[in-house]
């Protein structure tokens, strides 16, 4: 019997098992091969959705499935997060002290925030990362009487068009409360231009004069003073505010850092076309969890579950891999005034956003309500 | 001192050589070094630039083929 096992139930490691599970039909009905996935948590978050629910646009449960509902019913499920990797036996403890053991091992633990890496962080700012954070900075924002808002962008980060999105679309909600006039809105990034891809800063810098936001680049944050409220960069340049929104600094799981050779971070080294962790070719790293000089997105997730997925059915079936993952990422990015456009690039061709339309932004919020299809392995 | 951490950031279109190296650097211990390697024309003086503004130390800044590899080390 070939034992495959997915470590992480999010957006990547389920799309992984649900993929695994309808290519694999046979096999899994016939016993030859099994599913497993374990993870820390019994439910999935639609995470792209905090942007929405930080501006009342959806409620917390639409955002929220049980796990076990998404997955296959073959699919084996455990709420045991794994506390031990090891990547030559191919074996894994969890916190009950159970160990899983595999022929096909995937690793897709995503990344979490470290807020507290940057003094001051954690205490003087909101993000809207989690859905407490999210919905915390709901109910502040609703209570917002006017100010100066500085957005505030750290690395690593996923989701790397979130914070021209929250920009855009706070700019819209301070319109529609109605203090807009009596606010100032100050957007901070690491980098020398308001974006990453410079044809997103092309688009985003006059946008951003157009609408009254101020930007200041080569920021990267060393320290915020909750009482005092300013926040100060490496770079010498300290700012007040009256609320501070930020995008914290992300690092990999735990595990992974302790577990792995070489994942500085909880990023795990990993060959940028085959997905292997490297110098493996049964293990396999998928989403955050990769030290891929690539975006971390959902989309990239999905797109490289997608790879896996072809690559160890084929290498159940007919013992060759199937493809190579080509760096594909497609980011829908919200614009404000109910617009939005998107972007997307791979290794070889870059960047080229469109121009913002109406019917961008529906369709992404269409896609809001069929992600659920694609976590189940299905769009 | 650990051995040099290696970015290849050749085609990396998001999030860039630039963020890529801000963050390896949060992860390394002062005194160590990251090689960057970036075929993105603006990298070549964004990095050093950042580094003097920063106070990190550039190693060194060569002009390969196709693209740049410039050695920095964690200063602070």
């Amino acid at each position: 019997m070939k034992r495959i096992l997915v470590i992480g139930g999010g957006m990547a490691g389920s799309i992984v098992a649900n993929g695994l599970a309808r290519k694999l039909n046979t096999e899994l009905n016939n016993g030859t091969t099994e599913i497993t996935v374990i993870s820390a948590t019994d439910k999935h978050l639609y995470q792209p959705g905090l942007l929405y629910l930080t501006f009342g646009r959806v409620t917390e449960s639409e955002l929220i499935r049980d796990q076990r509902s998404i997955l296959d019913k073959r699919i084996k499920f455990h709420v045991d997060p794994a506390t031990k990797i090891d990547a030559d036996a191919k074996k894994v403890t969890t916190q009950s002290g159970k160990t899983h053991e595999c022929d096909y091992m995937v690793i897709a633990t995503g990344s979490r925030l470290v807020p507290e890496t940057v003094p001051g962080l954690a205490e003087g700012a909101h993000n809207f990362y989690s859905v407490e954070g999210a919905k915390k900075l709901r109910d502040t924002l609703k209570a917002f009487k006017g100010g100066k808002v500085v957005v505030n962008v750290n690395a690593p980060h996923k989701c790397p068009v979130a914070p021209i999105e929250i920009t855009c679309m706070l700019h819209d909600f301070l319109g529609e409360q109605g203090v807009l006039d009596k606010s100032e809105i100050m957007y901070t990034y690491p980098v020398g231009r308001v974006h990453a891809m410079q044809p997103v800063a092309d688009w985003a810098a006059p946008e951003f004069e157009k609408l009254g936001i101020k930007s200041e680049t080569l920021f990267n944050t060393k320290e915020v003073d909750p009482v005092k409220k300013t926040i100060t960069s490496e770079e010498g340049v300290t700012l007040n505010y009256d609320l501070l929104i930020t995008i914290p600094p992300h690092k990999g799981q735990q595990v992974v850092e302790d577990s792995i050779e070489g994942a500085a971070g909880g990023w795990a080294p990993t060959d940028k076309k085959k997905l292997y962790l490297e110098g493996k070719t049964d293990v396999f790293i998928c989403g955050d969890t990769t030290n891929i000089p690539i975006s971390k997105a959902g989309s990239t997730a999905h797109f490289e579950a997608d790879t896996i997925v072809d690559n160890i059915s084929s290498l159940i079936k007919e013992g060759t891999m199937a493809r190579d993952y080509d760096g594909k990422v497609f980011c829908f990015i919200e614009t404000g005034k109910e617009e939005g456009s998107y972007v997307w690039f791979n290794y070889t061709t870059p960047p080229a956003p469109g121009l913002p339309t109406k019917a961008v932004h529906r369709f992404k919020l269409a896609y809001n309500k069929m992600y659920w299809l694609s976590a189940k392995g299905m769009l | 001192m650990s051995e040099r951490k290696l970015i290849d950031a050749r085609g990396a279109a998001c999030p860039g050589p630039m963020m890529e190296l801000i963050a390896m650097l949060k992860l390394i211990e002062i005194g160590d070094e990251i090689e960057l390697l970036s075929n993105d024309p603006g990298t070549a003086s964004d990095v050093p630039t950042w580094c003097q503004k920063v106070g990190h130390t550039l190693i060194s800044k060569t002009k390969e083929e196709d693209h740049w590899a410039l050695v920095v080390s964690r200063a602070k």
